[in-house]
């Protein structure tokens, strides 16, 4: 058993208490039927439910890459324990060789040869220019020629496999939910077939994946050999925390400058509108990157801040979630404001307002409660937008650090091999179909999640 | 016959059952015939026209029947077919003139859009036919008003273009929906005239959709009543006004309130209609009904021809109901009139108008201009005016809601104008308010335990700890039963949310509750157990009523002092009994002439008022009524008048008395 430390990154923290607060609130709606209602109304949405299974797949796989460790180095016995420089996460852990197999440079997905003729020296032949045979990928076949029928034989294994373990996971549910027939025809009060049918894509399509990938690089691999199903895992990470750590930086902020200038009007109404206003109106890409270029200037210059590049990487990751927070809670801002500009005229508050009730005590009571469900719509809807906004501020340059793996620093880097012949296409169809299928899933959600809390239909 | 309609029934689609809103209804209506369908909300009166006029919304069906106008079946034509019926032979008139017109396209491109579908007209020809449309609805100017925007009509012009869109096709049947419901009463006499008036110059069928007896009694020809989605009585009007047959029927007139009701508690009909998924299988009132026999339970009562043209579905067969006592509120407490618990004076309330970049003022509303009036414990002033006279803005600036602008309020000598913070929270115990709207006035988010507990607990009015018990007191007193605490509002109808917002006015023990149209959104029979309620409360707490309504049938049955208010000002004020019975002002004659009375000898003497309330904003100079006035003089134009003592109790503001 090796030793290692646990490291705790100021982004696994926020994380972490995100998840323990998303718990917290759960608790809380189960407690309140209006909003319980809202929610099974969701939770009986097929979009909704199949594409929230979506969304937990990824959830998964980035919790598990926010807990990180230091692996102990090997050291003579009596000395104090040195802890290897590069931080791993329990994701790291667990795909292992995916990590660690890495190719020269490109490699197709599935291929057995890099993509790059080398010049070989040959014993007998002198040198000789060949795509040379990988190092990982493929290595255990000893004729490259009997590719097809390996994977082909492994595919249907993992496939048999998932088969008979999803039919287990249908028959509790079945078991537990009045049938097959009901579950089947959508009857039940939870949208527990579309789960089904989402989880079993999931599976069929993710299994066999990892059952080839110890074998083969099934996406292939970048610039620099690393496999790019290993880049994509890493990325999900990423994405979640500028979706979720920013909404969490902008929403207090929204919300009490929303409420406060609706419910006050007058002066505080005027401020809060001039200061959204005006913020709205510089452009955000140029007010971010200017933002981001002065941090990075004061994080190179405290270099003693950090004891690993993955703190310093995280450090900026964490300071672009605050400068895109800061820029991006004017919009529901505006909304709130709005929504409780037409509150504070409602018969109830007045009534409130008659019984001589404090103004926050009104704010807490009648006015935030009847404005969750916009503030719910919104984090949901503004979840899809940040990680978009992610990619393209990598792309451009004034995103994540260039050591943190993201979709947009994947896209930009697999971008200036576009115009090579023959091209290179794997790296950036993958980053795009997985972020596609995380905002989509996303948005689908947000929609599930809007037309539930529309109080048309409650 | 020239609109039969057999046997409709029509539902909406709930998941995968479809809940029938209307079960099996027929009625006819001929030539120059006015047919009026009677009955509370949720009766199924507007899915009957929507599904004539085949226009229900996504979720209705039109599940069996047939509907014939002029032997051709509606229901079977093809959709591109019936659009050439709609608005052509048959038109109608929605309830809200504010949302039944497009605010951005002008009134003229809305008739000319009839005109060009149906009778082909366009460019000069079709203009002047609109002209003569709106000179037939009686809109002044109309070549002005055919290039203006909705916006820029009030309430009673948007109804009268409405009106015009509807004529413009010459249909044979007008469907007019609840065409008076959202308009004053003066507004709401003229509309009803001009009805009345085309469809006697042009012999159309007229499908009369309406809750109030009054205006059943002016304009229909015959009447069917209408109750959980079945027709239930369909008699002439001499037979419906004369022998009301169904319990039901008989009901709704017991459920008026009316002056000489004053003093008695009114006849209610206990229970709500029953919701569309839960049917019972017999007649559908036998919950409800007095009359209630075992087989009422069992089987779905036969149509049954009392006298020739009155039938009614109903297994009992009297006549009318024993008549049947009601009790007195005997405890009519001794009211002492000469102290006085709440004193006003030359209240004023101005709304600043403001514009531009830097939010000058550029003018006033004058909403509330020089209010004064006084109320004594136990007694209730009924605060009457049409909507817009400012008779709410009243309300909640004796509230100190709104800060008034000038003028005194003083509440058992003690001066409320200026107080702020913690004095004025300690007044506010002894002030509260019930507003209009129940579905509004109670937080969706909050249970009723919570609500009621609200003041309670922000104004101290119990001790810690007897907060719940006070809170079961309260719905005892109001009538809701005990486990109503852990509830939501939602689950609540109307009147039993009116009931919360009274008990939640009550929780602090106030010794004045001002009444905003408290009964205005609900239907008659609930109406009368909410004024019952109040009647009731009053007689064993003694707290008195400052009651803001435009329903003189209210304040007949209710009031003890009455002041009339017209754009911001009193105009007159008395005893309920004079300034009911002996009307000075010439407006209060007009608003109690123009009040639809549920009778057959109503109507006459009708005093026709013309024009709308002007904007508060600038009103007229001199006295505010006297554009509207049929005895305006010269001296009304220039001055505004004094007030004038008729009695010692009854004053008027007007130069013709004085």
């Amino acid at each position: 058993m090796m030793g290692f430390q646990i490291v705790v990154l100021w982004s696994d923290v926020l994380v972490w208490l995100l998840l323990a607060s998303g718990i917290g609130v759960g608790v809380l709606i189960a407690r309140s039927p209006p909003l319980l209602a809202a929610w099974r109304r969701v939770g009986a949405s097929r979009a909704g439910m199949a594409s929230a299974t979506v969304l937990l797949a990824f959830l998964c796989v980035g919790l598990l890459d926010s807990l990180h460790y230091r692996v102990a180095l090997d050291g003579k016995p009596g000395d104090k324990t040195q802890y290897a420089i590069e931080v791993l996460s329990v994701l790291d852990a667990l795909v292992g060789p995916l990590r660690t197999e890495n190719e020269k440079t490109y490699s197709a997905p599935f291929a057995t040869h890099l993509y790059a003729k080398e010049t070989v020296d040959r014993p007998g032949l002198g040198t000789v220019r060949e795509f040379p045979r990988l190092k990982f990928g493929g290595a255990h076949l000893d004729d490259p020629a009997t590719l097809a029928d390996d994977v082909g034989v492994t595919a249907f294994r993992s496939v048999a496999l998932v088969t008979l373990g999803w039919l287990a996971l249908a028959g509790v549910v079945a078991l537990r939910c009045g049938g097959w027939r009901a579950v089947w025809r959508g009857e039940t009060a939870f949208a527990w077939n579309a789960v089904l049918a989402t989880l079993a894509v999931i599976l069929l399509v993710l299994v066999p994946l990892f059952a080839l990938a110890g074998q083969y690089h099934v996406f292939g691999t970048d610039k620099v050999g690393q496999d790019v199903l290993y880049q994509i895992f890493k990325s999900v990470r990423t994405a979640l925390i500028i979706g979720l750590v920013t909404t969490l930086v902008m929403l207090p902020v929204a919300v009490l400058l929303g409420i406060v200038a609706g419910y006050f009007r007058g002066w505080v109404d005027d401020l809060i509108q001039y200061l959204y206003t005006v913020l709205n109106s510089i452009p955000g890409v140029l007010l971010i990157a200017a933002a981001v270029l002065m941090m990075q200037v004061v994080i190179d210059s405290h270099p003693e801040w950090f004891a690993t590049a993955a703190e310093r990487a995280d450090l900026r990751l964490l300071a672009l979630c605050f400068i895109l927070g800061i820029t991006s809670w004017t919009g529901l801002c505006r909304l709130l404001r709005g929504e409780t500009l037409k509150l504070r005229e409602l018969e109830y508050i007045q009534a409130a307002q008659a019984f001589g009730v404090s103004n926050w005590r009104i704010i807490l009571r009648h006015i935030l409660p009847n404005l969750m469900h916009i503030v719910i719509i919104a984090l949901v809807m503004d979840f899809s937008g940040l990680v978009l906004a992610e990619a393209v501020l990598s792309y451009v340059g004034i995103g994540v650090d260039p050591t943190m793996t993201s979709f947009g620093t994947m896209i930009n880097n697999a971008r200036m091999e576009l115009g090579r012949e023959p091209v290179v296409w794997w790296s950036l169809v993958a980053a795009f179909s997985a972020m596609f299928i995380l905002v989509l899933a996303a948005n689908l959600f947000a929609d599930a999640v809007r037309d539930a809390f529309d109080p048309r239909v409650a | 016959m020239m609109l039969e309609v057999t046997d409709l029934r029509l539902g909406f689609a709930a998941g995968r059952r479809t809940l029938l809103a209307v079960d099996g209804i027929s009625f006819t209506i001929s030539r120059g015939e006015t047919f009026a369908l009677l009955g509370e909300s949720g009766c199924g009166k507007s899915a009957t026209a929507q599904g004539l006029m085949r226009l229900l919304p996504a979720a209705g069906r039109i599940v069996g029947g047939s509907v014939s106008l002029d032997g051709e079946d509606l229901l079977a034509l093809a959709e591109a077919d019936m659009r050439g019926w709609r608005g052509r032979r048959m038109a109608m008139i929605f309830q809200e003139p504010a949302t039944s017109l497009n605010p951005v396209l002008t009134v003229g491109r809305q008739i000319g859009e009839v005109l060009e579908r149906h009778l082909g007209l366009a460019g000069a020809a079709a203009r002047e036919r609109m002209l003569d449309l709106l000179r037939q609805v009686g809109i002044a100017d109309p070549e002005r008003r055919l290039d203006e925007y909705p916006f820029q009509l009030s309430g009673g012009m948007k109804q009268r273009v409405m009106i015009a869109i509807a004529l413009a096709g010459e249909p044979e049947l007008l469907i007019a929906d609840e065409p008076t419901t959202a308009l004053d009463v003066t507004v709401q006499a003229q509309i009803l005239d001009l009805l009345a008036k085309l469809q006697v110059d042009r012999g159309m069928g007229m499908l009369l959709i309406t809750h109030d007896l009054g205006v059943v009694a002016r304009m229909a020809h015959r009447i069917g009543v209408m109750y959980a989605g079945e027709l239930v009585e369909v008699a002439s009007r001499e037979d419906f006004f004369t022998t009301p047959r169904h319990p039901y029927t008989q009901a709704l007139f017991a459920a008026l309130p009316e002056v000489s009701r004053r003093g008695t508690v009114l006849t209610t009909i206990p229970g709500q209609v029953p919701s569309l998924a839960a049917m019972p299988a017999g007649c559908r009132f036998a919950e409800r009904c007095p009359q209630v026999m075992p087989v009422c339970r069992e089987r779905s009562p036969e149509w049954r021809e009392a006298t020739p043209g009155h039938a009614v579905r109903c297994h009992w067969q009297g006549t009318t109901a024993a008549a049947e006592k009601s009790p007195d509120f005997t405890v009519d407490r001794k009211i002492s009139e000469k102290s006085e618990l709440l004193t006003v004076s030359d209240l004023k309330v101005h709304f600043p108008i403001r514009k531009g970049i830097l939010q000058r003022t550029v003018g006033h509303v004058f909403a509330v201009d020089g209010v004064s009036l006084t109320i004594s414990p136990g007694r209730t002033l009924a605060l009457v005016g049409e909507s817009g006279c400012g008779k709410t803005t009243v309300g909640k600036a004796l509230l100190q809601l709104i800060p008034p602008t000038s003028g005194s309020v003083r509440l058992a000598g003690e001066e409320l104008v200026g107080l702020r913070g913690r004095r004025l929270r300690a007044v506010r115990r002894h002030l509260q308010m019930i507003f209009q709207d129940p579905f509004a006035s109670l937080n969706p988010r909050l249970r009723i335990g919570e609500i009621i507990a609200e003041g309670i607990g922000a104004l101290a009015a119990a001790p810690a700890g007897q907060a719940p018990a006070a809170v079961r007191a309260l719905l005892q007193q109001v009538g809701l039963p005990d486990d109503a605490v852990d509830r939501y509002p939602h689950e609540f109808s109307g009147g039993q949310r009116q009931r919360i917002a009274i008990a939640r006015a009550l929780a602090v023990q106030p010794e004045l509750l001002v009444c905003d149209e408290p009964t205005s959104a609900l239907d008659v029979s609930v109406q009368a157990q909410i004024l019952n309620l109040l009647k009731q409360l009053q007689a064993e707490l003694g707290v008195a009523y400052l009651f803001i309504t435009h329903n003189f049938a209210v304040v007949e049955y209710l009031a003890h002092d009455v002041a009339v208010m017209y754009l911001g000002r009193i105009v007159e004020q008395g005893r309920a009994e004079e300034v009911l019975e002996n009307p000075r002002h010439p407006y209060t004659q007009a608003l109690l002439s123009a009040v639809p009375v549920p009778r057959l000898d109503g109507g006459e003497g009708r005093i026709r008022l013309g024009g709308e309330t002007p904007s508060p904003a600038s009103p007229p100079t001199g006295c505010h009524f006297h554009p509207r006035c049929p005895k305006a003089t010269a001296v009304c134009r220039e001055r505004y008048p004094e007030r004038t003592a008729v009695s010692a109790t009854h004053a008027v503001n007007c130069h013709w008395v004085a």
